[in-house]
């Protein structure tokens, strides 16, 4: 399952998607709005995306991932709109025969989709000020 | 030929517009859209600055030609996650 969805995610659904009796391990990563940066505190995100290219760049990644493990089945799930407090912004899922391979793939996965797939968080503060977060050391390339 | 650049998150809200149109001579790559969007569009340059471009949905490199039908977009850093 590869989505973008402006509704709430449902992380039990994305972790069934990829459970198998051909998979021993299965890992979920489920990334959530964090009150706090430092001493800045956070009200609520919200993301934008460039949904075409975003879902392309989605399933690339999905692909190269099943080049370097042998993974039997991933989803990758990424919220847009507003996201606030405590809630899931992506949910991403790899099962493979073996634990270790289930955790790197997912950890690869999340890493390079934070710097290639074309997602972008806005920053609503608490002191009302709002920011879109452009990161100095994003890299548009492929690794 | 007229290229429409599709613009997200921080250059959408520098430009205030969601899509913006350049005109340009025949045969201009990537590089040479960005140097008019800079030119152009001052208050969003030290963002192209540091911003792919994407054509049809890949990644551009500078030396791309452009074609007047193609969809271009300006990526700054992304931040999903």
């Amino acid at each position: 399952m590869i989505a973008i969805t402006n509704k709430p995610i449902d992380t039990e659904s994305v972790l069934k998607s990829v459970q198998s009796d051909l998979a021993g391990a299965a890992v979920l990563f489920v990334g959530s709005t964090r009150k706090f940066t430092g001493d800045s505190e956070t009200l609520k995100l919200e993301y934008e995306c460039y949904e075409a290219m975003a879902l392309k760049k989605m399933e690339e990644l999905r692909d190269r991932a099943n080049e370097k493990w042998p993974i039997e089945k991933c989803s990758i799930v990424h919220r847009v709109g507003l996201v606030g407090l405590g809630e899931c912004s992506i949910a991403v899922a790899v099962s493979t025969p073996h634990r270790v391979a289930s955790f790197e793939a997912a950890n690869w996965l999340v890493d390079l989709l934070k710097k290639e797939v074309p997602i972008w968080k806005r920053e609503f503060w608490a002191d009302g000020s709002t920011e879109w977060v452009h990161p100095d050391g994003a890299i548009l390339k492929r690794e | 030929m007229i290229v429409k650049v599709v613009l997200f998150a921080m250059a959408k809200e520098l430009a205030g517009e969601r899509e913006i149109e350049i005109k340009m001579a025949e045969s201009s790559t990537v590089g040479d859209l960005k140097r008019c969007l800079i030119e152009s569009y001052p208050s969003v340059g030290e963002l192209v600055a540091r911003s792919a471009i994407s054509v049809d949905h890949e990644f551009a490199v500078d030396a791309q030609v452009l074609d007047q039908g193609s969809e271009v977009a300006l990526i700054p850093p992304v931040s999903g996650g």
